[in-house]
């Protein structure tokens, strides 16, 4: 199979504890992962370490569409198409609109002047098309902190958006949502499949989770416990089963060689 | 001056208008506004006050020479407030540049060569300041307070505590470039402090290096995964500050034509005192140049105003403190009113 991210025993310890535990992990081309896991599962960690966020142990190999990847680092990621929604909401909330869409990443010309004309303009289009901003109160220069929970969200997987990203990753995106708001989240999910990129998709909620996802792998104390396409088990047998790995850690018998 | 040195700039996009031009400016540059009234109010006052002096010139040619001094300092270290950290030690940093300066001279490395030791020095120091900070984790206000003795410490020792004559700077083109007279009236600093802001504000709101400074200081996790290089930022905003620092150093010491090792004692308040009066949040994230470049000249107005309108010196203090507190009490209402 044709991997857009493959991750060979790849751990991460943070002093004395052991985040991650030899992992192997794979997203393939086009597919939509579910990651599930209780808090401290290292659900977090694996998504900073494939971001670039933190670095692994040595020891751990790490590919990119196939081929190794040395020095990553954030910015690296970003190169390689990875984004991230993340459940801190990555926004700077004093900021305006413009300055959060474009953070870290502002265009300027080669001595790292701004090209605010710009900015300002492609966030303008994003408000209208992308984020749904109807309102004329919102500008470009609208500062984040007015927002709602919804738009903040909006911001947030606009931004991803407008980066073509080949890999998104969204952590946690539906916590704090209303209804309606996460079901748009949920459609923009579906978008990603649609458009032909992939997605790995955090969330404690099993019923956001497996309606949008391709395959399920569930992580439990730093190591994989075991992973499902959707068509392998039931809504219902997942659910059992994250029962069970909560009270035992192990998922018996049905374990794919991960 | 309030739109040239403002934070943000001109809006062209097509986007519909609701509401009126003068609402959307003053909602735009609350910082800006809030301080500018300020401004306002207190000249009134002054002009009440003491009459005879705030009519004639004079008071405001001695406020262009005097105020440069510390408004050169605050200027850059805005940025640093921006960031969310604080640097106490730029007074001493003025001395160890112009120490720098000194110990060149002496060794027979004349004016210009000695002038660029004071600044190279500056700039190493503020520096050292940023790795302490962003290396070691050291919170900044721990770590200037640190390096605020041990330069003021250096000074005294590499000096002796014997200051120089800077008689040798006269004969240099140096001398009316930065301290002298323009047209015989206007003090040369005022206009280096004019085109300190100028630049910095350039950085601060023209420049990814001021995009980052907003960013680290706001929410400086989300800066860190957005690929923000925060490190780098901080250490450059302290570097600006030392070197501004030791700049304002060799300013003040040429126009008084001596530098004196205790040279900085004294400028700690008031250049801290320009950032925060001028809208800048300690808390780190907001700020503008244009507000700590207002704010600096009310600073240096109150001693001379207080003093005119006929108070004793007793007074000083007193009414200092309580036009610092009312004017920041003001500006957040004013500003909170608008945002």
């Amino acid at each position: 199979m044709d991997h857009f991210l493959e991750m060979r025993n790849v751990s991460k310890t943070f002093g004395e504890v052991a985040a991650l535990h030899h992992v192997n992990f794979e997203v393939g081309a086009n597919e939509i992962v579910g990651l599930l896991g209780d808090n401290g599962a290292g659900k977090s960690t694996l998504v900073k370490i494939i971001t670039g966020y933190h670095p692994p142990d040595p020891g751990g190999e790490f590919y990119l569409k196939g081929k190794k990847v040395e020095h990553y680092s954030v910015a690296r990621a970003r190169d390689l198409g990875i984004e991230v929604v993340y459940q801190e909401r990555a926004l700077a909330d004093k900021q305006s609109l413009w300055r959060n869409i474009f953070m870290g990443r502002e265009l300027s010309n080669a001595w790292g002047r701004l090209d605010l004309k710009t900015m300002r303009g492609e966030t303008q289009k994003l408000m209208s098309t992308l984020m749904g901003f109807t309102s004329s109160a919102v500008t470009p220069e609208s500062a984040v902190k007015t927002f709602s929970g919804g738009e903040r969200q909006g911001v947030a997987i606009t931004r991803a958006l407008y980066f073509k990203a080949e890999l998104i990753i969204l952590d946690e995106p539906t916590m704090g949502l209303s209804l309606s708001e996460t079901k748009k989240c949920l459609d923009f999910v579906s978008g990603i499949k649609a458009a032909g990129k992939s997605a790995i998709f955090i969330d404690h909620n099993i019923f956001h989770v497996y309606p949008v996802a391709d395959r399920i792998v569930v992580l439990d104390r730093g190591t994989i416990a075991g992973q499902y396409m959707k068509d392998e088990l039931t809504l219902q047998e997942l659910i059992d089963k994250l029962y069970l790995v909560a009270q035992t850690g192990s998922l018996n018998g049905k374990e794919k060689d991960a | 001056m309030s739109t040239g040195l403002a934070s943000g700039t001109d809006l062209r996009d097509s986007r519909v208008v609701q509401k009126s031009p003068l609402v959307r400016f003053l909602r735009k540059y609350p910082l800006q506004i809030g301080i500018f009234f300020v401004a306002v109010f207190i000249w009134v006052l002054f002009l009440i006050g003491a009459p005879r002096t705030f009519l004639a010139g004079d008071i405001y040619v001695a406020f262009m020479a005097t105020t440069p001094y510390f408004a050169m300092m605050a200027v850059p270290l805005t940025l640093v407030v921006i960031t969310g950290e604080i640097d106490l030690s730029f007074g001493s940093i003025m001395a160890i540049g112009m120490t720098a300066y000194e110990l060149v001279y002496k060794a027979g490395g004349g004016v210009w060569m000695s002038f660029v030791a004071c600044l190279l020095a500056g700039l190493l120091a503020g520096a050292l300041n940023g790795v302490i900070v962003v290396r070691l984790g050291i919170p900044s206000l721990v770590a200037t307070i640190g390096t605020q003795f041990f330069w003021r410490g250096a000074v005294m020792v590499l000096t002796n505590a014997q200051g120089i004559g800077m008689t040798p700077v006269q004969g240099t083109i140096l001398y009316p470039l930065l301290v002298g007279r323009i047209g015989g009236l206007i003090p040369a600093q005022f206009i280096w402090t004019i085109g300190v802001a100028v630049v910095v504000w350039f950085f601060l709101n023209r420049h990814r290096f001021g995009a980052h400074v907003y960013l680290v200081g706001d929410n400086l996790e989300s800066a860190r995964l957005m690929g923000v290089n925060v490190g780098r930022t901080k250490l450059l905003a302290f570097a600006a500050v030392g070197f501004a620092a030791a700049f304002a150093g060799f300013v003040v010491s040429e126009d008084v034509v001596f530098f004196w090792p205790t040279l900085g004692d004294g400028y700690l308040l008031n250049t801290l005192a320009s950032v925060f009066l001028g809208g800048t949040s300690v808390f780190g994230g907001t700020g503008t140049i244009f507000g700590t470049f207002v704010a600096s000249f009310i600073i240096g107005a109150i001693n001379a105003g207080i003093v005119a309108s006929g108070l004793t010196g007793f007074w000083t203090s007193l009414i200092y403190g309580l036009i610092i507190v009312v004017s920041v009490a003001l500006q957040t209402v004013v500003g909170k009113r608008l945002s």
